[in-house]
């Protein structure tokens, strides 16, 4: 037992390190922004006090190694700092960034976060028993009509841009039968249920997406296993085809599958930017979107970072889950 | 509600699959296959009959019945594509030469009707100055015309789509978006190919430092998602910018090219690895040529087929990661005509759908317009894929 947990560790440590290596990636790249964060935030008719009082307040006027070690020790204590929109708002009325009283990074991201974990949630809990099951019956009827049906259909979606496929279901869903709401504005205080029809929409997209992939790589795991000899055997001693896939196929397919469920889980939370924007669901995708047009350079690190975060947490996962599904990976030799 | 009649409909489905499959093996068939099929035929196969028979059936009554406006030309849609793949590859079994026939004896419609249109939207950009009526930037006093030409319900007959909120002619900016869509996004995906295969041939001939340096890097830049690291950057990108929009739509291509030259890296130095090791290799290191002329004289040949088949898939992403820049704002910037951004424009106008069926169909045209090309290279390159792997199994 004692090897996995080795294994498992490993990983852990690289991720981390992987994680250190994308926060310098993301810091480097905002420091190479033209001029002064205090110019950018107080727009052209700062005066120079204002410029200097808020590159105090900001701690522009350290050096920048000491900068990132200030931004990383904030962010393992869960502060992201102070957005720019909100220092401006405070600046202008008179209030100091260190005093509070003013929303941090934090506290706007906290609820948004929620909001797009549950997105993420209800597309996944659609979309990964469909996919598994359609991936299951596309094998098992492989070059019949319906696989091919399946085929063109899951082609088509996964190469489609994600505002066509949301619009089509808005027209259709929204527009012509008003089925659910084509604005999901989620907010704080509305039961599951209320919850649920509002974010449907969003997540039948997604889950239109990301089903089409994880239903294409879980049929070729199963087809790739059923030239083995021992699911002939099976089919020699006349179990239905339906239980071979079931009991023998599936079990030795798990890793692939569980690899491939967990980067579209990732994809899920990264990939939410556009549905969320043409939803206008307060995500976490949407503020990214806006903050990038706006130039909220502490907001757009602070959601880097988190779907960076969430990108190598979701790698790490199925690469342990690979580990843990195979026992030749678990017992190296 | 409609979750009860969902539920009941998919029940009754399952429910006459199974009677169909007892009456099948109940009745004695005159052939003596038909009553074997029937022996055999599993639970889900009859389930399968009946879902398909009511898939069938209710697009007869949505089409014939309801007459519901999308859905009619969605269907028509799709049979136009269908047929026209099938027509090319009818055409292109009798026309041309042995060779060429002889692809197209082996080739699914899908594929015929993929080439069918890439050709069909090369041509769109390159003669999209002769084919468009205006220019794409031509401002006419006629603001917010309706599609159709019919000056009775608001439209213009001289803009057979109507014009947008400047008055700019729609038709004009659809098929310069062709040329200004798919010309910058092929041009990314060119110089991504030439970093990407430069890089990792190089990794992969030289080995050593310059392995680990350049692997080690494409490892941290693929760490973080690429939709996301391209908005990063073009945050800041935009701030060197400034007002200069040529130069926000340099640094988009440079930002895409330099991100999704990771994935050609990885793959070209995959592919080389397995090349430098063959004895031709060795035999021009002996004879002492150039490292230029190793890498694209000698290796790169040698791995033309996987990376055409990853060209096309890298061009479907690259195409679809500007047009959501371009949608979402931050892309190709105005005056040019850009499909994803008209995309965004006239998304508001889906609302009138129960109105004014045309007009709600312009935001669909011009994310459909994006959404055919991608599937149609999906199509190309999943017929390659399957050619080149499927003959050894």
């Amino acid at each position: 037992m004692g090897s996995i947990f080795g294994i498992i560790l490993r990983r852990i440590v690289l991720g981390i390190l992987t994680l250190f290596v994308v926060s310098l990636l993301i810091f480097a790249s905002v420091n190479m922004l033209p001029g002064d964060f205090a110019q950018t935030i107080l727009g052209q008719g700062a005066t120079p006090e204002a410029v200097e009082s808020i590159r105090e307040d900001l701690g522009l006027n350290k050096h920048p190694v000491q900068r990132y070690l200030d931004w990383l020790g904030g962010i393992i204590q869960g502060d992201f700092g102070v957005s720019f929109a909100q220092a401006n708002f405070a600046e202008y009325g008179g209030t100091s960034v260190e005093l509070g009283g003013i929303a941090s990074v934090a506290d706007q991201l906290a609820p948004r976060f929620k909001n797009t974990m549950f997105l993420a949630g209800v597309s996944a809990a659609i979309s990964v028993p469909l996919s598994v099951m359609l991936g299951i019956l596309a094998a098992l009827y492989s070059n019949s009509i319906f696989d091919r049906a399946i085929n063109i259909s899951t082609l088509s979606s996964i190469s489609s841009p994600e505002f066509f496929l949301a619009y089509i279901l808005i027209l259709f869903l929204a527009v012509l039968n008003p089925i659910f709401p084509s604005l999901s504005n989620v907010y704080e205080g509305m039961t599951f249920w209320e919850k649920l029809d509002r974010t449907m929409l969003p997540a039948l997209t997604l889950t239109l997406i990301v089903t089409a992939h994880m239903m294409r790589m879980t049929r070729a795991a199963i087809i790739n296993l059923m030239v083995s000899p021992y699911i002939e055997m099976a089919r020699l001693k006349g179990t239905a085809p339906l239980m071979i896939i079931v009991r023998h196929a599936l079990p030795n397919s798990l890793a692939p599958i569980i690899n491939v469920i967990a980067l579209n889980l990732a994809y899920l939370i990264t990939g939410v930017v556009v549905v969320e924007v043409v939803f206008v669901y307060p995500g976490i995708g949407q503020l990214f979107v806006d903050s990038v047009k706006v130039r909220d350079i502490p907001i757009v690190q602070a959601c880097c970072l988190i779907f960076a975060a969430s990108y190598i947490l979701l790698n790490l996962l199925a690469d342990i889950m690979t580990i843990l599904s195979n026992p030749r990976l678990r017992h190296p030799k | 509600m409609i979750l009860v009649y969902l539920i009941i409909s998919i029940a009754g489905i399952f429910a006459l699959g199974w009677l169909f499959r007892w009456t099948g093996q109940k009745i004695n068939w005159p052939k003596d296959e038909w009553n074997i099929y029937f022996r055999d035929m599993s639970y889900l196969v009859g389930v399968g009959f009946i879902f398909a028979v009511a898939l069938i059936l209710f697009t007869l009554y949505v089409y014939f019945i309801l007459q519901i406006k999308f859905f009619v030309w969605g269907v028509q849609l799709l049979v136009i594509c269908g047929l026209s793949g099938y027509i090319f590859r009818f055409l292109g079994r009798r026309i041309g030469t042995e060779g060429s026939r002889k692809l197209f004896r082996s080739m699914p419609v899908t594929a015929a009707f993929g080439i069918l249109t890439v050709i069909l939207y090369a041509l769109l950009a390159i003669f999209a100055d002769f084919i468009a009526p205006y220019e794409q930037d031509e401002i006419f006093e006629v603001i917010n015309a309706l599609p159709g030409g019919n000056p009775d319900l608001g439209g213009d007959p001289r803009f057979l789509l109507g014009t947008d909120q400047l008055g700019r002619d729609l038709l004009s900016r659809l098929i310069y978006g062709a040329q200004n869509t798919v010309g910058i996004a092929f041009a990314t995906t060119v110089f991504s190919f030439l970093i990407g295969i430069t890089g990792g041939f190089l990794a992969a001939t030289l080995g050593g430092w310059v392995d680990q340096v350049l692997s080690r890097a494409v490892d941290a830049l693929m760490a973080i998602p690429q939709l996301i690291f391209a908005l990063l950057l073009m945050t800041i990108a935009t701030a060197w910018a400034g007002s200069n929009k040529v130069m926000i739509m340099v640094y988009m291509v440079l930002i895409i090219a330099v991100l999704d030259s990771t994935r050609v890296y990885r793959l070209s130095r995959a592919v080389g690895l397995n090349i430098v090791v063959m004895d031709f290799i060795e035999a021009a290191k002996v004879r002492g040529e150039t490292l230029r002329y190793l890498l694209f004289r000698e290796i790169l040949p040698n791995a033309t087929a996987p990376l055409l088949a990853e060209f096309g898939l890298r061009f479907c992403f690259v195409f679809l990661t500007i047009s959501a820049l371009s949608f979402l704002g931050i892309g190709i910037q105005p005056p040019l005509a850009d499909w994803g951004t008209m995309v965004r424009d006239l998304a508001q106008f889906i609302n009138f759908a129960a109105f004014s069926p045309l007009t709600a169909t312009l935001p669909l045209l011009a994310a459909g317009a994006i959404a055919l090309l991608t599937v149609a290279v999906n199509f190309i390159v999943d017929w390659v894929l399957h050619k080149s792997s499927g003959l050894k199994s």
